[in-house]
């Protein structure tokens, strides 16, 4: 019998650590709740369009009146053209939970390659790359969005765009750190040794090295890019079309329709709630992911 | 919106500057020049941002509007948008070195007055709401971490952390709802107050109520987490030991001793994220019609005045980045072990 190829130890044990890391992160409640509560609300916000009829979230075609109360037929109430909250509701996660996703990858991507670039090459290199993360790290990032959700197209696209440009500072920071206690290992000395240039030792190495960091981080950011885009387009630089809303252009209709005033609650607290629901339950998820990576945050 | 990410407690790490060798003057230019740098980036970001990026200004001014090509043609040469783009950039630097900021499109006044005249009520707005949350944050963080684990500490960490995950405007509609007629909803003084300071005074004071309050629910969070895990840091070092062993009371340990070093991460995090306070105070002024710069900001990107908006992008990111010198400055002073390496 011939003993395993080299790829198949490392997958091997790749695959035991992965189920010791499950093990560390399923003692953990907060962790457990979190995961379940995401993986919930992410499956509604794919079978939204299985479970419900698109056309009820067209202005023109609805059938509640203005601003009702909840009832047997409408669960959550209507908006002011008569369309039902909870299918808003329901369909704003799509579009809230795309846009989180989405511009937080962008994010850690470009947080990512610039920590990485930053600890691997030279003096210069990473002192300009460094002055620059901080430089965007302090700067007012709302601001920043606001200016570029203003001169740019209005719509999603836009928002994701905005909000991945300006987040990414403290990934870098993070991936920087972390890289530079990396390449004081010997392996990647030896890698070095055998002739790796560069491209090798930063693919084959450095990155899958620091890939549990930026998960860790992807979890935590997910939940402020929520936040983040239900604070552009409350500002009125979401996607203008009422047929694609987001949790964010609701809480905008509600802000412009004088919800707070008419005490049309049901109309205020669902995209809200849903918000801080998703936004904690990201939370901990990343919380407890942070502990199973650094042993020193466990309790007890 | 690095600064709605995380609360974090990696930023912490990064926070304190080590400095080795040099003395102070030179840790004072290290600092100092390393924000004109900035200073200097956010000036041409601030021109970049709305004048090369894809898309017309004059377009993105006018959308919405019916406009004729005389219309354009004139404030394109009113704007200066006729010349070759490095021109345009030494005129517009060479007007910011004279505080010329040029005029808001729709106000018809210069940018410049229009900030002048919305920068107090921010200024007082974010100071008191800044102040109540850090003593409210580090309170409630000194006092979770000593009793860590206790009831108090579940419960006042979940709050925060709940509080963090809302969004700034939603909880300020909401206390708006739940308040409805208690408190004004907009402005800053009713109109029919009288102008002696006393009765100015108190009516300032009612309508700030909402809005201080919304800012600080968002913003303490950070301030009492970051507390608890520092402290909490603190909390096994040998020299708490010998104190108890002195004889000190327990409260005496706690005071003399543990928080002073914890309170430093803390201080650099009031200054690292005051762009996040900033973001708070747009979308709270924008909710409360607070007339300050954040609700200037909303309604420049409004009514699309790109001039305007240009000028609030230039001037809060400017703040910010003085206030970051000024904490790198403070820092020194406050830790002996940056002054003494």
């Amino acid at each position: 019998m011939t003993s395993p190829s080299p790829r198949a130890l490392a997958w091997r044990r790749r695959g035991s650590a992965f189920a010791a890391g499950w093990r560390q992160f399923a003692s953990q409640r907060a962790g457990l709740i979190g995961l379940g509560l995401l993986v919930l609300i992410v499956l509604l916000a794919i079978l939204a369009p299985v479970l419900t009829d698109r056309e009820g979230l067209d202005v023109t075609k609805a059938t509640g009146g203005r601003m009702e109360p909840p009832s047997g037929e409408f669960l959550l109430g209507t908006d002011r053209p008569g369309r039902s909250v909870l299918l808003l509701t329901l369909w704003g996660a799509r579009m809230s939970l795309t846009v989180g996703f989405v511009s937080t990858l962008l994010s850690i991507a470009i947080g990512t390659i610039i920590g990485i670039l930053a600890a691997h090459y030279g003096r210069w290199v990473s002192a300009a790359l460094m002055r620059v993360t901080d430089f965007f790290l302090v700067l007012p990032s709302l601001v920043l969005a606001i200016a570029l959700s203003t001169v740019l197209e209005r719509g999603v696209g836009t928002i994701i765009l905005a909000i991945g440009l300006t987040s990414w500072p403290q990934a870098a920071r993070l991936v920087r750190a972390q890289v530079l206690t990396i390449e004081a290992r010997p392996y990647i000395e030896r890698s070095k040794a055998l002739g790796g240039g560069h491209l090798h030792v930063n693919t084959k190495h450095v990155l899958p090295a620091v890939l549990p960091l930026v998960f860790v981080n992807t979890t935590l950011a997910v939940g402020s890019a929520i936040v983040a885009e239900s604070t552009l387009s409350f500002l009125g630089l979401g996607d203008p079309d009422p047929t694609r809303p987001s949790w964010g252009t609701m809480l905008r209709s509600a802000w412009l329709d004088s919800a707070v005033i008419a005490g049309a609650w049901w109309y205020l607290l669902p995209p809200g709630i849903a918000i801080g629901i998703v936004v904690l339950a990201f939370t901990m998820c990343g919380r407890a992911l942070e502990s199973v990576l650094n042993p020193r945050l466990r309790e007890g | 919106m690095s600064d709605i990410l995380t609360p974090t407690e990696d930023a912490l790490a990064e926070a304190p500057p080590p400095t080795r060798g040099g003395g102070a003057v030179r840790y004072v230019l290290m600092k100092v020049g390393g924000g004109l740098i900035s200073l200097a980036l956010v000036v041409v970001l601030g021109f970049l941002l709305f004048r090369v990026l894809p898309g017309d200004v004059i377009q993105t001014m006018f959308r919405g509007r019916p406009a004729t090509p005389e219309a354009m043609a004139e404030l394109r040469t009113q704007l200066g948008l006729d010349k070759p783009l490095f021109q345009q950039f030494l005129d517009y630097v060479w007007r910011l070195l004279h505080g010329d900021l040029g005029e808001s499109y729709v106000y018809r006044v210069p940018v410049l007055q229009k900030i002048g005249e919305r920068l107090w009520p921010t200024l007082l707005l974010v100071g008191v709401a800044t102040t109540i949350a850090v003593a409210l944050g580090l309170w409630l963080g000194t006092r979770s971490a000593w009793q860590r684990g206790s009831r108090f500490d579940r419960v006042s960490t979940g709050v925060a952390l709940a509080l963090w995950s809302t969004p700034t405007f939603w909880l300020g509609m909401l206390l708006l709802g739940a308040t409805s007629g208690l408190f004004p909803t907009a402005g800053l003084v009713n109109s029919d107050t009288p102008p002696d300071f006393f009765s100015q005074a108190v009516d300032i004071a009612h309508h700030m109520v909402l809005p201080t309050i919304t800012l600080v629910a968002v913003i303490y969070a950070q301030y009492q987490l970051v507390m608890r895990s520092s402290l909490l840091e603190e909390m096994g070092a040998d020299y708490l030991t010998t104190a108890r062993a002195k004889g000190l009371r327990d409260d005496l340990v706690r005071r003399r001793h543990a928080v002073p070093n914890a309170l430093l991460p803390t201080v650099t995090l009031v200054f690292l994220h005051l762009g996040f306070v900033i973001a708070g105070a747009v979308t709270v002024e924008t909710v409360f019609s607070w007339p300050g710069l954040g609700l200037l900001t909303y309604d420049a990107l409004r009514i699309r005045d790109l001039p305007l908006l240009q000028g609030t992008f230039v001037v809060l990111a400017g703040a910010v980045i003085f206030m970051n010198v000024l904490a790198d400055l403070l820092y020194r002073v406050l830790d002996p072990r940056v002054r003494a390496s």
